[in-house]
This record gives C-alpha cells, structure tokens and sequence, in this order.
C-alpha cells in the first residue's frame, strides 16, 4: 500500500503531540478508539476564553501510521478556529488531504470523533449541554 | 561487511531463490523443456529424469523414498489434498479429524470445508507458548477419527509442536497423521520415519527454491497411505496429482532440497545465533514480550509485541529499509488481529502490537544490528506519541477505562 507524501509526513514529523492539563476548565480532552481495536486516540483543545478560539491543541494516538497522521493534521486545523468551526471538520476533508486509502476510512472517522468528543467535553465542563453527536460507520 | 538495504526480514512468507537454484532450473525452460510424461521422445526422457532426480533430492531432505513424493503446486495445494484426500479415502472408517486453532488458514479453511461436507473436527487449543496439549489430542480421539493434522512449526511464532510424540499418539490409536511442515523441512531435521508422519505438506519457495511448487508425502509402508486425487486428469503422480509437471520448478525444489540437506545445520546455528542476539537486542526495551516457546522453536522465527505500539504504525517507522510482518489487524482488510496470537491468549492490544521476524539464509550481523536500532528507535518515539503510553507510566489500569468499541 503506497501512501501519499503529505500522509508520511505527518507520520514522521507530527505536529502538536503531547498532554494538555486536563483539570484546567478551558481544556477539552476527547479520548476515543480501544485497544483491542488497534487504534487509541486522544486530542485535547485549549480555548482562549474571550474570544472562543482554540488557541491550542495537542494529540497522542496509539494506532497505525493512517491514525498517527489523521490526529496530527486534526490539530493543525484545529488551531486558530473557534469551537463552532472546529465541529464543521468532517472526516471526509481528512480522507481528501491525506489521499486514505478505503480501509483508512475508519482512521478519519476517529479522528472527527475526538476532535467532537474534545468539544463536548470542553463544552460540558463550561456548563454548555454537549451536542447529539451522529454515528459514523468505522 | 557492508551493509546492504533493504533488509528482508519476511522469510516465513517466502524466501529469494538460491542462485545455485536458479542455475539449476534454467536449462529447463528452453533447451530442456519437454513434458515429462511424453513417453516416446528424448525431450520427454529427459525432464522425466529431471523430475526423478529432484524427487531422490526432496525425498533424502525428509528421510523418504522418492515414490511417497506427490509434487504439486505449492503446500496449500499439498495440505488440501492431504486433508481432503484423506476424508474421502477412509470415509469408511470414519469421519473425524483432529486439528489445532494455530494451523495456517491452508489448513483451516481446508477442515471448515471438511465440516460443511459432513465431518467432524476438533480444534485442539494451545497453551500461551503456543504448544498443543498431548492428553488433551488423546483424549480428543474417538472412534471415528482418520486424522490428526497438526503442523510441524509455527508460521507466526516458529513453535515446534511435539512430532514425535503426536505421532505415537496417532499410531496407538491407529489414526493416520499428517503434518503441515512448510515453515520447518529445510530449516531443522525432518524424518518423516523417525517421526512417525504419514502425510507430510511443504513447499519450495520457503527453503529459498522457487514459488510455484511444493509436495505431498504420502507413506508407502505400515501403513500405506492413499489419498483421493482432488485434481482429475492424466493421472500423474500416481493418479493422486493430475497436472503437467512443472519441470523447471521441480528442478529447483529439488536443488533446494540437496542445499538444504548440506547446509541445514550450519545455517541453522548461525541463524538461531542471529534471532538470540535481535531478540536479546530488543528486549533491552521496556513492555517487550517474545511470543511462543522460546526452545522448541524454529531457529530463524521471532515474534515480539511491543506493548503500547501499534505494530503497522510502528512498521511505517522503517518499512523503506527493513521488510517484516505484523500481527496487527491493520495489514489486514479484516481489522481482526492475528488468529495465533489470540489463540496464545495474548489480549488484542498485545496481539497488535507485534512484529514477526523471519531470519534466512542472505540475512547478515549488520543488518541485525540495523534492525535492532531502527526498531528499538522507533518503539521509543511512537510510545511518546501513545496515549496507552502515557496511562501506563501514570500507573493507570487501561483494563480500568471504559472504551468506546467500534
């Protein structure tokens, strides 16, 4: 299976990995994936407060150089935007940038299930309800 | 020595030809090119004593005579017409055959095909080293089991199951026994009377002959074994394998036969040397498991799960230099990681986790020491990109979280 340049890229050289604090109320963390399914990830946005806009986000994944690069551009496209925004990113925009072939489909689903499992979380711990979020296939 | 790139690292999926096997199988695809079931001319006479020399070659590697060698295209077919072979020859005898769960997919699928025929199987379990238990295959054995089909060793893990004594086993209770032996002929000692085995599968292009061809032993003495043609045609191979012979193939299985018949036993202790020191080499890592017995094991075979990795994640860290498989479900369509491990009783996450190292006969010490660097470097800097990781150094019980299953 040949993978696409930017795909390798994000795999050698990713961007934003590490740990934001949690316990902090302005720091949303999304963990999705198990283990056993061989793909684990986690993304944690940090939203300046005044203005809504993630200032910050971060990622650890443990899965396949597909997964490990989906997260990656996750949080390059989700800094600089606003909660609201960031919810527009679908998982098809992620599949289109990095070229996935069909069975990494399920990478890019991930990917958009923590970027919403993030904000809903952000969005729980601010008082806000968190959103219905619809079921994509894996 | 210098070291060359790419490193092969996958000879349990197959091996290069042996230049020596190249040489020999040329002639036979032009000037020597005859069929050699044409009886009445010298191009005819000629590949006919070709193919007799290579089955004296295949049938001295294993302790056989040449007349118990069923040539045919590879060990899947070998191992299909074993099994299949054997349920329609003795049906009157009965309809039980006796496997294990590590068995490769030839065999599996070949015993699920039996099932949906009428007949009964057993899938032996296996302890988490990989071994069948012997009372329990005993105790499995009923009054309508022709076969017991337990492989010689492990494609996976390299575990060596107990032959002899499976066979004895077999022979107490007048059942026959058929052993997939495509990872082990060529790389440890193989006799199929020292043994025990009635019916024996393997292949040429793992023991560095060429893809295309492999053979069925069958017994001829106490007991004589037969089994049912499942090719229909010119009744070759004495009506058990109908087909053109594959002459230049079975030329090259043949030398390969003879180089391995040499050299078996230097390359062996040269290679279980090499897999020590990349074992030794890569459990100096923190979380890393060997899978399977480590003493009845093939000499070249290693498998390894690194803990809080994904193993194709952690093959695209040095897949450009150094080719090797995974247990991972992501090499696969079906997301279902490797059946044997699961058998091992390994959890899925460790069954991901792993990497398979087929040593051979063209790998070097240098490239051994690559691969324990590029590995050990890569481990190292996917776990500090791994959640699972991070839980762990944090004392966290990942069996404590509740994942969302997909």
């Amino acid at each position: 299976m040949a993978y696409s340049e930017k795909l390798i890229d994000h795999y050698t050289h990713p961007k934003n990995v590490g740990t934001l604090d949690k316990s902090k109320t302005n720091v949303g963390t999304g963990l999705v994936g198990a283990p056993e399914c061989g793909d684990v990830m986690r993304l944690q946005i940090e939203v300046d407060e005044t203005t809504g806009v993630i200032s910050d986000a971060k990622f650890k994944t443990f899965g396949c150089g597909s997964a490990i690069a989906s997260s990656s551009l996750a949080t390059e496209w989700l800094k600089g935007k606003t909660v609201d925004q960031a919810l527009t990113i679908d998982n098809m925009d992620i599949v289109e940038e990095l070229n996935l072939p069909p069975v990494k489909i399920h990478c890019s689903v991930l990917a958009e299930d923590a970027i919403k499992a993030a904000i809903n979380d952000y969005r729980v711990k601010n008082g806000m309800p968190a959103l219905e979020l619809e079921e994509k296939k894996h | 020595m210098e070291l060359k790139l790419p490193i092969y690292l996958d000879n349990n999926a197959t091996t290069p030809c042996d230049p020596r096997v190249v040489d020999a199988m040329l002639p036979y695809f032009t000037e020597k090119f005859g069929n050699a079931a044409s009886r009445n001319h010298s191009f005819g006479w000629t590949a006919e004593e070709a193919v007799d020399y290579a089955r004296e070659q295949v049938a001295k590697l294993i302790g056989a005579d040449p007349k118990e060698i069923i040539f045919t295209s590879g060990a899947t077919e070998a191992d299909n017409l074993a099994i299949k072979g054997v349920f329609e020859m003795y049906a009157s005898r009965g309809n039980h055959i006796i496997t294990c769960t590590t068995e490769h997919k030839a065999v599996l699928d070949t015993c699920k095909h039996i099932e949906k025929l009428g007949g009964q199987v057993t899938y032996l379990p296996v302890a988490a080293d990989g071994l069948i238990d012997l009372n329990e295959l005993e105790k499995a054995i009923t009054d309508k089991t022709i076969l017991i089909a337990i492989m010689y060793g492990n494609n996976e893990i390299g575990v060596i199951q107990p032959i002899r004594e499976i066979s004895k086993i077999a022979r107490k209770h007048g059942v026959l026994f058929f052993t997939d032996g495509t990872q082990a002929v060529g790389k440890v000692p193989v006799d199929v009377n020292a043994d025990g085995i009635d019916l024996m599968a393997f292949s040429a292009h793992k023991m560095y002959g060429p893809k295309g061809v492999g053979a069925l032993y069958v017994r001829r003495k106490s007991p004589r074994v037969k089994v049912t043609a499942q090719m229909d045609g010119g009744g070759h191979e004495r009506g058990m394998r109908s087909g053109t012979m594959n002459v230049p193939g079975i030329v090259g299985f043949g030398k390969a036969c003879e180089i391995c018949m040499n050299e078996m036993e230097a390359e062996g202790q040269r290679l279980s040397k090499m897999r020590d020191r990349l074992e030794a080499g890569l459990m100096q890592l923190e979380e890393a498991y060997v899978n399977g017995n480590r003493e009845h094991r093939l000499p070249h075979v290693a498998n390894i799960s690194f803990k809080y990795v994904e193993g194709e994640g952690l093959m695209m860290g040095f897949n450009k230099d150094i080719a090797l498989s995974s247990g991972s479900a992501c090499t696969s369509a079906s997301l279902e990681p490797s059946y044997v491990l699961k058998a091992l009783g390994l959890g899925d996450d460790l069954a991901h986790s792993s990497l398979r190292f087929g040593l051979g006969r063209f790998t070097t010490d240098e490239q051994i020491d690559y691969t324990i660097k590029a590995i050990s470097e890569t481990v190292l800097k996917l776990r500090e990109m791994s959640p699972l990781w991070e839980m762990f150094k944090e004392g966290i019980d990942l069996n404590s979280i509740e994942w969302a299953h997909h």
